[in-house]
C-alpha cells in the first residue's frame, strides 16, 4: 500500500490485474447500455429521418466553421514564424466510450474503453463536445481510469479568456462547480468570463475550454475572493468523450507521468 | 472443484453488483446507498465454510477488487482478510445467533472495514467526510439476513459443505 501510494512500482501489477477485471465492468455496464440500445430500437423512422437532416445541417456548419479555421490556423502559424515562436502542433482526438462510473460518489473516476493497445498513457487529457473533462490516471490493457476535473484532487492551470488572467482550477467534489484559488481581490475578472487550459504545467495543452465564471465575491477579512466556474463539459452526461493526443508530449510523459508535473 | 467454482460465481456477481452503474436518471443520492456486496457475501462463505474460504481467498478477492474499484493497490486485500479474520474465528458462536444479532455483528465489521478506508482515506489525501459516509455500513446490516437466506440456498442447491 505504502509503495503503491509513494512509487508508481505497482503500475504495471495493477495494469495486468484491471485486465483481469475488465469483463466485470463491461458486464456491470451491459443493462444500461442495453435500455440505451432498446430505446434506439422503440425510435419511430420519421424521428430518425429528422434526426438525420438535423446531423446532416449540423455537419454542414461545422464545416463551413472549420474551413474558416484551417484558414485562421494557417495564418496564425505564419504570424507566429514571423515572431520567432514555435509553431503551434495541431491536436489528434481518438473517440473513447465510457463504460463505467465510480461507485463512490465521492470519487470523481470514470473508466473507458479505449486502454494500452489504444497507446493511452497516464496524464493524457480527456475531452468532451463542450470542453476538458479530465486526464487519464491509470491505463490497463483494454480500459482506463480517468480522473475528472471536478474531483476534490484534481486541478488545471486555465486562463481566462478576456484578461489572459492565470490561475489554478480546482474541483470541488461536485459536478456542478469549480474552485478558483488564489484569485485576489482586486482581479480582473468578472461573471461569464470563459476560463481555457493555459498550458502551464505541460500536463493539458492550451486552448481547451474548461469553465464559465458564475460567481464572484471579495470574502472581508480573507486575502483572497471566492471565485467559481461551472465546467463546460457535461461531466456526469457525456457517454462519448475525446482522448486528446499531442504530438510532441507523448513520448515523454510515457517515459515518466509524474516528470510532466514538476517540469514547469 | 465445482463447490469452489460456485463460490466464485458468486464473489463474481457481488462484483458485478458493486460497480454496476446506476442510469443517469436516477438521483446521486442513491449512490450512497450501495451496501458493500462484497464484504457481505465474504462474511457469509467465511461463516459458513472457514476451511475453504480462509485469509488467502480474502487477499486474493480483495487484490481484484482494488483493481476494479482503482483503490489503492492491497487496501482492500488487507480490509478482507480482517474481515475473514474476526469472522471464522468467531463462526462457531455466529452461527448460533439470531440473524438481528448476525446484523449487528455484520454492522460492526463493515463499519470497521469502512474506518480502515476512512483513515487511509485521509492520510493519501482521497476521502471527504460526508455525513452519508458511514451509511454503507447500515444498508449492509439491513441487507444481511436476506443474503444470508440467498447464499444459503445456493450453498443447499449445489450441495457445497
Amino acid at each position: 500500500m505504502f509503495l503503491d501510494h509513494l512509487t508508481d512500482w505497482l503500475e504495471p501489477a495493477r495494469a495486468s490485474l484491471a485486465t483481469v477485471t475488465t469483463p466485470i465492468i463491461l458486464i456491470a455496464d451491459f443493462p444500461v447500455k442495453s435500455v440505451e440500445n432498446l430505446s434506439l430500437i422503440a425510435e419511430t423512422r420519421y424521428n430518425l429521418i429528422q434526426d438525420i437532416a438535423q446531423l446532416n445541417q449540423d455537419q454542414l456548419l461545422l464545416q463551413a466553421k472549420n474551413q474558416k479555421l484551417s484558414a485562421l490556423a494557417v495564418e496564425n502559424n505564419r504570424l507566429r514564424e514571423l515572431l520567432g515562436s514555435a509553431e503551434k502542433l495541431r491536436d489528434n482526438v481518438v473517440v473513447a466510450e465510457l463504460v463505467g462510473v465510480d461507485p463512490d460518489p465521492e470519487n470523481h473516476e470514470i473508466i473507458i474503453d479505449k486502454g494500452a493497445v489504444n497507446d493511452v498513457f497516464v496524464g493524457q487529457p480527456l475531452l468532451d463536445s463542450k470542453g476538458l473533462m479530465g486526464q487519464v490516471i491509470s491505463v490497463s490493457r483494454y480500459t482506463s481510469r480517468v480522473l475528472l476535473v471536478s474531483d476534490p484532487s484534481h486541478s488545471v492551470p486555465v486562463q481566462v479568456v478576456r484578461s489572459n488572467l492565470r490561475l489554478v482550477a480546482q474541483g470541488a467534489g461536485a459536478t456542478s462547480h469549480l474552485n478558483l484559488m488564489f484569485v485576489q481581490d482586486t482581479a480582473d475578472i468578472r461573471d461569464g468570463d470563459l476560463l481555457i487550459t493555459s498550458g502551464l504545467g505541460g500536463r493539458f495543452p492550451a486552448g481547451y475550454p474548461v469553465a464559465v465564471v458564475n460567481r464572484v465575491e471579495g470574502q472581508a477579512g480573507k486575502p483572497f475572493a471566492l471565485v467559481t466556474a461551472v465546467p463546460s463539459a457535461l461531466l456526469d452526461r457525456s457517454r462519448y468523450v475525446l482522448l486528446v493526443f499531442t504530438e510532441d508530449k507523448k513520448d515523454s510523459s510515457k517515459d515518466n507521468p509524474y516528470d510532466a508535473n514538476g517540469d514547469w | 472443484m465445482f463447490s469452489q467454482l460456485i463460490i466464485v460465481v458468486t464473489f463474481l456477481f457481488a462484483m458485478i453488483l458493486s460497480v454496476f452503474r446506476l442510469p443517469d436518471s436516477l438521483p446521486l443520492m442513491l449512490a450512497y446507498l450501495r451496501p458493500e456486496w462484497i464484504t457481505l457475501v465474504l462474511i457469509y462463505w467465511a461463516i459458513a465454510l472457514p476451511k475453504t474460504v480462509g485469509m488467502k481467498s480474502a487477499w486474493i478477492i480483495g487484490l481484484l477488487t482494488d483493481a476494479l474499484l482503482g483503490s489503492l493497490l492491497g487496501l482492500h486485500a488487507f480490509v478482507f482478510m480482517l474481515v475473514v479474520y474476526i469472522s471464522s474465528s468467531l463462526y462457531q458462536r455466529l452461527r448460533m445467533m439470531a440473524s438481528w444479532q448476525q446484523s449487528l455483528f455484520v454492522f460492526a465489521v463493515i463499519f470497521l472495514s469502512q474506518s480502515v478506508f476512512f483513515w487511509t482515506g485521509q492520510i493519501t489525501g482521497t476521502v471527504q467526510w460526508t455525513n452519508l459516509y458511514f451509511l454503507p455500513s447500515i444498508i449492509s446490516a439491513l441487507l444481511w439476513p436476506w443474503i444470508f437466506i440467498i447464499l444459503r440456498s445456493v450453498r443447499r442447491k449445489f450441495n457445497i459443505s
